[in-house]
């Protein structure tokens, strides 16, 4: 079986457990998505299936993306993802096979991958954590990273060293969610806690392994 | 329509819930775990606080007990919560009673609102549970005798 969906981020709200418990959920509207094709070991070196999700229109495609879809007899998909099987797995699994969101579980620890919100050039300050300077005193330096070296030697500065720049917007994961509930009629998932990006966001959700 | 499918989740914890206001005085009855054992725990006190919207709308209810005044905060919408009698409607001017916290004894005391059979009738209809309404309750500063086994804010008074 695949151990992974794609879905889409609806929002979060809460819910009560049996015993009165509070727990703040993410629902994701996951799948359905549809096999589009098949790595193997022979022709790719590795086992995967690739994943379809959200159907697309024929014109926002072009010819040689569509000529893969048709050549494996599959409708056009917006967007396409790769998710890595074991050669058993890949055996049972055909073209065009359906993958829902009942592949999950409630209790199961997923990880949850997605684009956070773009927060623009950002200082120090809130996109590293940095304390400033003091406001007060005299002081003319409040927000600022100060000293980034440190004298003749090394001469120079450290690669990587954290600075103002552009914050979110890149590929953030979050590990080790739990699956609270599972509503297949709905291809609904909710996952304990919050997950990145905004609403309507594209979301890639796999099991973890070992749980 | 995001918020069409999260409305799905949430309708499913709307469900019929006592009716009071800030201001009145009620005994809640919420039922707690003691280890194994589940039984309900009544508290009582004013009302000083009705916050958030929903399947999310929670209480705050402030009482005094002993010297110690103790304030506890309910889901409105809980499977925890048996039910909530109304034993005294209050007669308030805003809708958070955070004034009651700076004062004690008397001053802390809120006005009965007396009510009409009429409006009595309706707010009945409205899911309101009654024991009886006394109508000159006790002050709500006096001394309770039971501490409450657990609280969710405690004030040192």
């Amino acid at each position: 079986m695949v151990e992974g969906i794609l879905g889409k981020k609806v929002g979060m709200t809460q819910v009560f457990t049996e015993d009165g418990m509070v727990i703040p959920v993410t629902v994701i509207e996951a799948g359905p998505c549809t096999v589009v094709c098949k790595r193997t070991k022979e022709k790719d070196g590795y086992t995967a299936v690739q994943l379809g999700y959200i159907p697309a229109k024929r014109k926002h495609l072009n010819k040689p993306l569509l000529g893969q879809f048709e050549k494996r007899g599959v409708p056009p998909f917006r967007v396409l993802r790769e998710f890595p099987v074991g050669e058993d797995a890949l055996s049972e699994l055909e073209e065009g096979k359906e993958i829902k969101v009942d592949i999950f579980e409630k209790g199961d620890k997923v990880s949850v991958t997605g684009k956070s919100k773009g927060k623009g050039f950002q200082g120090a300050m809130k996109r590293h954590g940095f304390s400033g300077m003091r406001d007060s005193h005299g002081s003319r330096y409040h927000r600022t990273v100060g000293a980034i070296g440190q004298h003749t030697f090394p001469a120079r500065v450290f690669k990587g060293l954290r600075m103002a720049g552009q914050m979110g917007n890149k590929k953030v994961t979050v590990r080790g969610l739990e699956v609270v509930e599972v509503i297949p009629e709905k291809n609904l998932l909710l996952v304990k806690g919050s997950v990145p990006g905004a609403r309507n966001g594209l979301l890639v959700i796999k099991r973890m392994k070992g749980r | 329509m995001s918020q069409q499918i999260l409305d799905l989740i949430e309708e499913r914890y709307i469900k019929d819930v006592p009716t009071f206001s800030v201001g009145d005085t009620v005994r809640v009855f919420f039922r707690i775990r003691e280890g194994e054992k589940e039984r309900v725990q009544p508290f009582e006190g004013t009302v000083i606080k009705i916050q958030g919207a929903r399947h999310r709308k929670t209480f705050t209810v402030r009482r005094i007990s002993g010297a110690v005044a103790v304030e506890r905060t309910f889901p409105l919408y809980s499977p925890r919560l048996e039910k909530v009698n109304v034993l005294r409607y209050g007669k308030v001017r805003r809708a958070k009673l955070y004034y009651l916290r700076e004062r004690r004894g008397k001053a802390a005391r809120v006005k009965e609102r007396y009510l009409s059979p009429e409006e009595r009738a309706m707010l009945k209809k409205g899911k309101v549970q009654k024991e009886k309404v006394v109508e000159e309750a006790a002050p709500v500063e006096a001394p309770v005798a039971e501490a409450p086994a657990e609280a969710t804010q405690e004030t040192n008074e």
